[in-house]
């Protein structure tokens, strides 16, 4: 596999990965989307051990199991854990306006590469044109935090966030270290155990996880 | 001129009449196994057609000209169309004079037309169809020309001979491509609701209600309903023709070459049949959608597309 091929490849994987968050942006469903996230995280996967094989950074082979052991397999099964006990028999969620949003991630994206764009001209890596998709991932993850009003949703908007992190620390610098690698790694395990056991706790008090009936906390009602 | 290349387009032209009918017929016979149903013979299309032909026109006493000019416009549109899209090979005289925005504008023209000659009975549905078309049009226009424009961007031309020739000349990286994977996707969305099919709308509905296209042409018989039918089956036919220039053109004769032709109609029957059976594999995947998801579903056409030319500067 010569260079070429496998920039070609590792664009291709990052196309796919924006595809995924725009995909999740504007998907009603919390099955559909936890799919979409281990989708994403797949890629995420397959990229990060291209990038290390095109690199010759072996410890990337193992943030690559990594993720795929984590994102793919193991936080898609706790989240439908999780959705499957709090029983959210309603699992479609309205978004805001989904063709406004979309505009909205459309100019994001063009916002990461405007900005990513002097660090395009400066870097002789072969990852350097995913920095923008990484950040726009990134943002896109954000976005879908706020746009949502479901808990769940919420989180993993926080999670796909994650993922474009990830992204822009392969592609910048060939991935960090991966002392600091897998401390984040247990870090989104540990959230997410948190993050389940807060679900429990708000939809026991609510007998909801939409995150509008916590204004119901005000004082004096 | 030279000789070679209006024969060529001669040819082309013909095989696009006799044709639509028989990839219409296709489609509706691979519909029908899919359901388990026993379907009409291959040629039913030609016969309708020609069932039509033989019957009179019946014209509503208020009917302008309008109302009779449309299905000749309609047609001749959608003909003029085939000229200009590369089906059996790129060395078409009309293609140096038509690029594929003229392209976009002959589709809108013959859909303008439409929608006039539907208000022009003054019947509720017909009105209703055409208001239903333009909301469509007017959000598959815009994704349309975007996906065109990432085509032209990745071979530096809007001429669609041209597109096809560099597509085909170029190698496996021109394949992986992110760009001209998102134009894809893009364009088979559109191309599902510019040709009024499932999930947009239903070309077999007898349901005035669920109706777009089928609203606007209710008032037509005879000849007129025959050309128009015959117009619908063609831009079937040339949205899949249109789909594997720019995205499959392996295989199309390159200018000059007569040899090619043979080969050239052995792969597009190839592409053809597998381009009919995927269609009803969508058709059938899918529910028709309510009238105003139909917004969401161009604008994720139109977000595809967008995305595909940003990925041309992103990545490429």
């Amino acid at each position: 596999m010569d260079i070429q091929t496998t920039a070609q490849i590792i664009n291709f994987l990052a196309a796919m990965v924006l595809l995924t968050a725009f995909g999740m942006l504007v998907q009603r469903r919390i099955y559909g989307l936890i799919h979409l996230f281990a989708w994403q995280g797949l890629f995420l996967s397959v990229s990060t051990a291209i990038v290390g094989y095109a690199a010759g950074r072996h410890h990337l082979y193992i943030s690559s199991v990594l993720t795929l052991a984590l994102k793919v397999i193991l936080l898609p099964y706790i989240l439908n854990a999780l959705i499957h006990k709090l029983k959210i028999r309603k699992e479609i969620e309205t978004v805001v306006n989904v063709p406004l949003t979309m505009l909205i991630g459309i100019a994001l994206v063009i916002f990461s590469y405007s900005l990513t764009a002097p660090v395009r001209e400066m870097s002789t890596l072969v990852t350097r044109s995913i920095l923008a998709i990484a950040l726009a991932t990134v943002m896109i993850g954000l976005l879908m935090m706020i746009t949502r009003r479901h808990a769940v949703t919420q989180i993993i908007g926080f999670l796909a966030m994650e993922n474009g992190l990830f992204f822009a620390a392969t592609s910048a610098t060939y991935g960090m270290p991966l002392v600091v690698e897998l401390g984040v790694a247990i870090d989104v395990l540990i959230a997410a155990f948190i993050f389940g056991i807060f679900f429990f706790h708000i939809n026991t008090t609510f007998d909801s996880l939409d995150v509008e009936q916590m204004a119901r906390l005000k004082e004096g009602e | 001129m030279k000789f070679l290349p209006l024969l060529m387009e001669i040819m082309q032209l013909l095989l696009l009449l006799a044709a639509a009918p028989l990839f219409a017929g296709w489609v509706k016979m691979v519909k029908c196994w899919s359901q388990g149903r026993t379907s009409p013979s291959l040629l039913q299309p030609y016969r309708d057609i020609a069932k039509l032909f033989s019957k009179d026109v019946v014209l509503a006493e208020n009917a302008s000209w309008i109302f009779r000019f449309t299905p000749y416009i309609v047609f001749g549109a959608t003909l003029l169309a085939g000229g200009i899209i590369p089906i059996l090979s790129v060395d078409l005289p009309l293609s140096a004079t038509a690029d594929v925005i003229a392209l976009v504008a002959l589709f809108a023209i013959a859909r303008f037309f439409t929608a006039l000659a539907g208000m022009d009975i003054g019947t509720a549905f017909g009105g209703m169809g055409s208001s239903r078309e333009m909301t469509i049009a007017s959000l598959a226009e815009p994704a349309m020309l975007m996906a065109v424009f990432t085509m032209s961007l990745a071979s530096k031309s809007t001429s669609l001979s041209h597109i096809a020739q560099t597509i085909s000349q170029s190698d496996i990286h021109m394949a992986l491509r992110p760009s001209l994977a998102f134009a894809f996707l893009a364009f088979v969305m559109i191309a599902i609701a510019e040709t009024g099919r499932i999930p947009v709308d239903n070309p077999e509905t007898h349901l005035e209600l669920t109706m777009i296209h089928e609203a606007m042409i209710l008032e037509y018989s005879g000849r007129h309903l025959a050309l128009i039918e015959w117009a619908g089956m063609m831009k079937l036919f040339l949205f899949m023709s249109l789909g594997a220039a720019a995205f499959f053109p392996w295989g199309i004769a390159g200018a000059g070459n007569m040899a090619a032709i043979p080969l050239a109609l052995i792969y597009l029957i190839i592409k053809f049949t597998f381009a009919g059976v995927v269609l009803v594999l969508i058709e059938t995947g899918l529910a028709k959608m309510r009238l105003f998801r139909v917004t969401e579903f161009l604008g994720a056409a139109f977000l595809l597309a967008t995305l595909g030319m940003l990925a041309h500067f992103i990545l490429e």
